[in-house]
């Protein structure tokens, strides 16, 4: 039987096809990217919770007292003294002399500078926040997956431990875990992984319900791909943009929901500090040092808005409406 | 309709049933000694062990619970109140928490149905602006921080309301702590309710409605938030969840009696009483459970066609 060869084959230029250069076709991302940009709101979002993670990242670094250090100050007659509870100062603020020392955000009733612990503190409610969330990420995403893929027995028997697991409220589950386990970081991540995977899988199984039945799917099986490659290798890609959406709107969940447990006293324990336990430590104070209960407040709640915001602004750049184009 | 009723009561009695297992399992098979070790001899841990039937096997221990439960009781506590019976304080407690929570969802739903009706009805005018705000307040505050300000500026500052709760005072004293949980409440329903009308009013029917001479009150009446209702019946689940849970916290802040500070006393105290801790959580999951079940059927006889789609699935 004759083999055909290279050489047989002639191409034939690409001459016949024209580009529309005027109204240029774009990329799925760079659509979503255009759409995102555009909008205020999203763009607000943006730039909000990039100002908070640049502060979470450098401003304890090149702060000039550690976040648990309980800073020593020299008062008007030259003795030393640790700086309790004072309020707010800023350079040059002669109220307050004590020396040289600036507190943007005061200090805490131990003597710590309140500035290095807010930011200290986003910091941790940040790292818990992703960490939980991407892991979150990983199982949901994999459980919609396989559920929605194979149908039948398989989608039955997880789609009813689901059921199950998600009548139970989060708030049982919670304090499940607090008697299991230490107070902590671990904790806090523990509760969010249990929790929150759920809402991921669902939409990750709607999404590969509707997928699997598309002709590409169709085509790789007949080309002889396995089950595992068709769905990590060419269902997954198409669903991540309602999964980054859903990402969006659990990260400030995650985030509300450390505030939650450490205000309540099991999630972060001092010296320790994030935003929850910081409020709790400021609601504490709260008839004499008001002004401590502030900066945490405000960083929460500029979290929660920009995550919403930008989760808002993704879902809608995601499936742009007719009369926005 | 009555099969649909009957089936979902039965699958929740089967999930309520399992969750009951499971967390009895997890509670007992918890490592650790539910009694203070160095406070008590060896023999004296042994002999109070047998007395509780902690030595029998675990699923003879189920049985026991069960029969308990049956029976009405929630056996005793271990740590928290000298090991008085658990359910006379758990009913107190529900009772106060209740009484919060049911009037800060009704307050909650009511306020937010009449900003997104407002907000839908004046589509773009500073009315509209209103609802964007409230609904973007009750996203990003928790209910906690809300209930912290309202005590500081009108407990302690102007010291309008009690500082802390007071049963005796019931009505002022329970203004606050509905109003701060009732806030993500109205932020959530008013964005629904909002988005929903809008949606149905840009329907063919209603313009088919419109165009036959309807207008007016009959209009948003009959066609448009009779349809814009069903999904928002949806929210209203996880609204009782995040009620469950921002109760706990309030109740912490402002030192009500409820199930929530019951729940943070029996895990964040001294001892772990996991006797409280069960008897909370299956109260908490038959609660859960409960409030879903009724929001299906409800679901089911505000819109006839999910009521005939069950019907032939």
């Amino acid at each position: 039987m004759y083999a055909p060869e290279k050489a047989d084959f002639e191409f034939i230029s690409d001459r016949d096809i024209t580009v529309d250069e005027n109204f240029a076709s774009q990329g799925y991302w760079k659509g979503v990217a255009v759409h995102f940009f555009r909008n205020k709101f999203a763009v607000t979002g943006l730039i909000l919770v990039t100002v908070i993670i640049l502060f979470a990242l450098f401003a304890p670094v090149v702060s000039n007292y550690a976040y648990d250090e309980i800073v020593a100050i020299t008062d008007s007659s030259g003795k030393e003294i640790t700086a309790k509870s004072l309020s707010p100062q800023f350079a040059g603020d002669g109220a307050q002399n004590f020396s040289d020392r600036t507190f943007l955000f005061g200090t805490d009733d131990m003597g710590r500078d309140l500035w290095t612990r807010t930011w200290q503190g986003a910091r941790v409610s940040l790292i818990i926040a992703f960490v939980a969330i991407f892991i979150d990420m990983l199982i949901g995403t994999s459980y919609g997956l396989i559920s929605g893929y194979f149908g039948g027995v398989v989608d039955n028997v997880l789609q009813r431990f689901i059921e199950i697991a998600g009548s139970i409220p989060t708030l049982v589950i919670i304090s499940i875990l607090a008697i299991f386990m230490e107070k902590g970081i671990g904790l806090v991540i523990a509760s969010l992984l249990i929790t929150e995977w759920i809402g991921m899988s669902k939409i990750a199984r709607a999404e590969c319900l509707k997928l699997k039945e598309r002709e590409y799917v169709l085509a790789s099986r007949t080309l002889g791909a396995g089950s595992f490659h068709i769905i990590f290798k060419q269902i997954l890609p198409n669903t991540i943009g309602p999964i980054i959406t859903q990402v969006m709107f659990s990260i400030p969940v995650a985030i509300f929901t450390e505030a939650f447990l450490s205000f309540v006293g099991v999630g972060i324990v001092l010296p320790q500090c994030s935003i929850g336990s910081l409020i709790e430590a400021g609601f504490n104070n709260i008839t004499i040092l008001p002004y401590q209960i502030l900066p945490p407040i405000c960083v929460l709640a500029i979290l929660m808005l920009g995550f919403n915001l930008i989760g808002d602004g993704f879902r809608e750049a995601l499936a742009p409406k007719l009369e926005d184009m | 309709m009555k099969k649909y009723i009957a089936k979902r009561i039965l699958i929740s009695v089967l999930t309520l049933f399992i969750i009951v297992f499971v967390l009895f399992v997890l509670i007992r098979i918890m490592p650790g000694d539910p009694f203070p070790v160095e406070r008590m001899s060896a023999e004296m841990i042994l002999q109070k062990r047998e007395e509780l039937g902690l030595n029998k096997p675990i699923l003879v221990q189920f049985a026991d619970y069960m029969s308990l439960l049956a029976s009405g009781s929630f056996g005793n506590g271990t740590s928290l109140y000298n090991g008085a019976p658990i359910k006379p304080i758990l009913m107190a407690c529900l009772w106060n928490s209740f009484k919060i929570g049911v009037i800060s969802i009704l307050f909650g739903t009511a306020v937010g149905l009449a900003i997104g009706i407002v907000a839908a009805l004046n589509r773009g005018k500073f009315l509209d602006g209103f609802c964007t705000l409230v609904s973007i307040l009750g996203v990003c505050i928790p209910s906690y921080v809300f209930m912290i300000f309202l005590q500081y500026f009108f407990s302690y500052k102007i010291p309008f309301f009690p500082y802390f709760f007071d049963p005796l005072n019931f009505m002022a004293s329970s203004i606050m702590p509905a109003l701060s949980l009732s806030l993500f409440a109205i932020s959530t329903i008013a964005r629904f309710t909002r988005n929903e009308m809008i949606e149905v009013m840009n329907s063919d029917y209603v313009k088919l409605a419109e165009a036959k001479g309807l207008y007016g009150f009959e209009l948003i009446r009959k066609h448009v938030l009779r349809n814009a209702l069903i999904p928002i019946v949806t929210v209203i689940a996880p609204l009782v969840v995040s009620l469950l849970t921002g109760a706990m916290v309030i109740e912490k802040i402002y030192g009500i009696n409820g199930v929530g500070k019951l729940m943070v006393d029996a895990i964040a105290g001294q001892g772990v009483d996991y006797n409280y801790v069960l008897a909370l959580s299956i109260v908490f999951s038959a609660l859960y459970i409960g409030a879903m079940l009724v929001l299906d059927i409800l679901y089911g006889i505000i819109d006839p066609r999910i009521r005939l789609a069950k019907k032939e699935g």
